[in-house]
């Protein structure tokens, strides 16, 4: 079915025009392919399930996007303010998607691919596993994406290889005119390789709206192990649409902390992951702050596929002002998955009478031998808390800031880089002495 | 150190205390004791500033200052310290950083430069002493799992570090063994000095057995009716609340 939608460059594409497909012979089929399932979902409305809390058209609508697939040029100074203080790493600059090297401090080339997507479409790791991951095919931002994407990250390590220094990636995001981007990105890890992968972003754009509907392909090969901090820190002229899709073969550990922090005004998350092997561990810890008149949409999906799999998720949400959080666990244990061990909780601390948030587990379990648990709260401040703070001589805004804090702890602990961990801890503080908070 | 006159205070628009008269000149022990519901917790409430109680009438100073202006942490930094009947549990807050945020908070207020590091360790280690708190209890979160008795005796502990003028003691004998009785009061007992005021409110004479105080007020529906020295509390416990309710109940026929 094709939603009725008024934006110039999607109009064109669902009433059938193609041309706004980039010219690269080696994935036209593909392209071409993708276009025709993005035709066939439509664009989700408040009547498909996955998207009923979020409305997304009237999003679309709101500007006349244009369909932006260049970069434009950045100076080093300008991206000096994405990087952590303290934090002793490589980086990996993108600017719309497209890698910088002059910007960037990449790793050395011995164990480690970390070049621009269109320059590795001829690596079999591109060919074994790009657009492969099956939960891809079911999300219409998704197919948009591989039908239109310019560029993005490539990242491969290679067998037993194991990155001395985490991978700071900063996507940067400068419009002139309020526009549509599409980065689309492919990590793989081969066997036993270990690394460490912190994105964060920034955005060069105070006068236009970016619309940003990005996709991560992760890989995760046999006994490899990732740790991937995801710092959602956008402007506030942003709006993001993310699938971030991992699978994982036999051993493999994928260590996912996603924290969605202040301005941008839409933020949904796709986050699934795909157990393919057994034996892995899958931690996926989230933490959302959602400030002004922000909506934050995290749906994350665990598809436990084959025996002897754990995986634990804890997603935190702290809500401020008008603030809006949605969160939706999936987790699918199937027939086969017996010896599951699936965990999923979910809490959240309202800030304010029109806060507002919406949590929903989806359990899907059809292996008897399995243990799964799920569990949602919502709380506002322990108003005796507060004054047991400030009857201590704490005063309101900083004891508000502890209790915060003290309710992101069980997130912020996890991350084991103590400079981010600081970096995080400011920023929320930040946030929280920053907005007023009416309670 | 302290003038209470005519304070009138009432809760989800209840009138609890009927207008207390009390004076606490610097350096003198008072407590108060009465029946359950007799307003003592309340009044120790108002003093703190706890938000669900409007006060009606009357006045609190406090070293020349209106008490009942000020917010709760600049009562707890002009020198009020309360200590909790049941103090707070607070996941993911440590004690020592809670420490450390209000004891610069006090002393911020007062145009004093944060404490170093190793000055405040220093404090830390000489105060768990005094007060006999256990030093493993500093690093875990703020209460979380405490025992009733540890509870209080962070409570003292937390009197030690921010060193008050007044000490308000809420019922901290509650829930208390003997042991732990005897720990606390000997914490208060040390911190004693002609500078610093306590109030020590409690349901129990025993409790004054190892705070002696100088003043014993009985308190009673809302008002004080009965004064006296150390005895008074003896008095009490032998014949029982029920005998001050006939005198109350005599005296105002």
């Amino acid at each position: 079915m094709i939603s009725d939608i008024t934006l110039p460059f999607y109009q064109y594409i669902l009433e059938g025009g193609n041309g706004l497909t980039p010219k690269d012979d080696a994935l036209h089929a593909l392209r071409q392919e993708a276009l025709t399932r993005f035709r066939s979902l439509g664009l989700p409305d408040l009547k498909t399930e996955a998207w009923r809390n979020t409305n997304i058209q009237r999003i679309l609508k709101e500007q006349p996007f244009i369909l932006q697939q260049q970069a434009f040029p950045v100076t080093a100074d300008q991206v000096a303010p994405a990087f952590i203080p303290g934090l002793s790493c490589y980086t990996a600059v993108l600017v719309n998607g497209h890698l910088q090297p002059e910007l960037s401090e990449l790793p050395a080339a011995k164990d480690v691919t970390v070049s621009k997507l269109s320059d590795a479409v001829q690596q079999s790791g591109f060919q074994a596993f790009f657009d492969k991951h099956p939960h891809l095919a079911e999300q219409p931002f998704a197919a948009l994406n591989t039908a239109l994407f310019a560029d993005g990250l490539f990242l491969e390590l290679k067998a037993n290889a194991v990155l001395d220094k985490p991978l700071h990636i900063v996507h940067i995001y400068t419009v002139t005119q309020h526009a549509f981007l599409q980065p689309r990105h492919l990590w793989i890890a081969h066997p036993h390789a270990q690394a460490t992968v912190i994105e964060s972003s920034l955005g060069l754009h105070p006068d236009a709206v970016a619309f940003v509907n990005g996709v991560s392909e992760i890989v995760l090969e046999e006994n490899a192990e990732l740790w991937h901090y995801n710092l959602q820190n956008m402007a506030e002229n942003s709006r993001h649409v993310h699938q971030t899709a991992a699978r994982q073969q036999t051993y493999s550990r994928y260590h996912h902390y996603n924290f969605t922090l202040p301005h941008a005004t839409l933020v949904r998350n796709n986050l699934s992951v795909a157990l393919n092997g057994s034996y892995t561990e899958t931690d996926l810890h989230g933490l959302y702050l959602a400030t002004g008149q922000q909506h934050v949409d995290n749906h994350t999906f665990v598809d436990h596929l084959v025996p002897n799999c754990n995986s634990n998720e804890l997603y935190k949400g702290v809500l401020l002002d008008n603030a809006d959080g949605v969160f939706t666990g999936r987790i699918h244990v199937h027939q086969d998955a017996q010896k599951t061990n699936a965990f999923q909780q979910n809490n959240n601390l309202l800030l304010s009478d029109k806060a507002n948030i919406n949590s929903q587990p989806q359990l899907e379990i059809y292996a008897d031998d399995v243990k799964c648990s799920h569990g949602f709260t919502v709380g506002q401040f322990s108003e005796e808390s507060l004054f047991y703070l400030r009857s201590r001589g704490i005063g309101a805004e900083a004891a508000r800031t502890l209790l915060v804090n003290a309710f992101a702890f069980d997130i912020t602990d996890q991350v084991h880089i103590p400079a981010l961990q600081q970096h995080l801890t400011e920023q929320i503080q930040q946030y929280v002495s920053r907005e007023t908070i009416s309670n | 150190m302290l003038t209470i006159k005519n304070l009138h205070a009432e809760v989800d628009g209840k009138e609890i205390l009927k207008g207390i008269d009390l004076e606490i000149p610097k350096g003198e022990v008072h407590a108060i004791m009465g029946p359950n519901g007799s307003g003592k917790s309340s009044l120790a409430s108002v003093l703190a500033g706890r938000e669900n109680y409007t006060v009606t009438q009357g006045e609190v100073i406090f070293e020349g200052k209106d008490l009942l202006e000020m917010s709760p942490e600049d009562r707890a930094r002009e020198g009020v310290f309360l200590a909790f009947q049941y103090p707070v549990e607070i996941p993911g807050v440590s004690n020592i950083n809670f420490l450390k945020t209000a004891l610069n908070e006090i002393r911020a207020y007062k145009g004093l430069p944060a404490l170093e590091a190793k000055e405040f360790l220093k404090l830390t280690k000489e105060k768990q002493q005094l007060v006999d708190f256990n030093a493993n209890l500093m690093n875990r979160s703020l209460n979380e799992g405490f025992s009733g008795g540890e509870k209080k005796r962070n409570e003292i502990f937390q009197l030690a570090m921010l060193d008050p003028k007044l000490g308000i003691l809420d019922e901290t004998d509650s829930g208390l063994d003997i042991d732990a009785l005897r720990i606390v009061a000997n914490g208060v007992n040390k911190l004693r000095s002609t500078e610093k005021s306590f109030l020590v409110i409690t349901h129990y004479q025993r409790l004054l057995e190892y705070i002696v105080p100088d003043f014993v007020h009985v308190l009673y529906d809302g008002r004080i009716v009965k004064t006296g020295t150390k005895e008074l509390a003896l008095e009490l416990e032998e014949k029982g609340y029920d005998w001050l309710k006939e005198t109350v109940v005599h005296e105002n026929v």
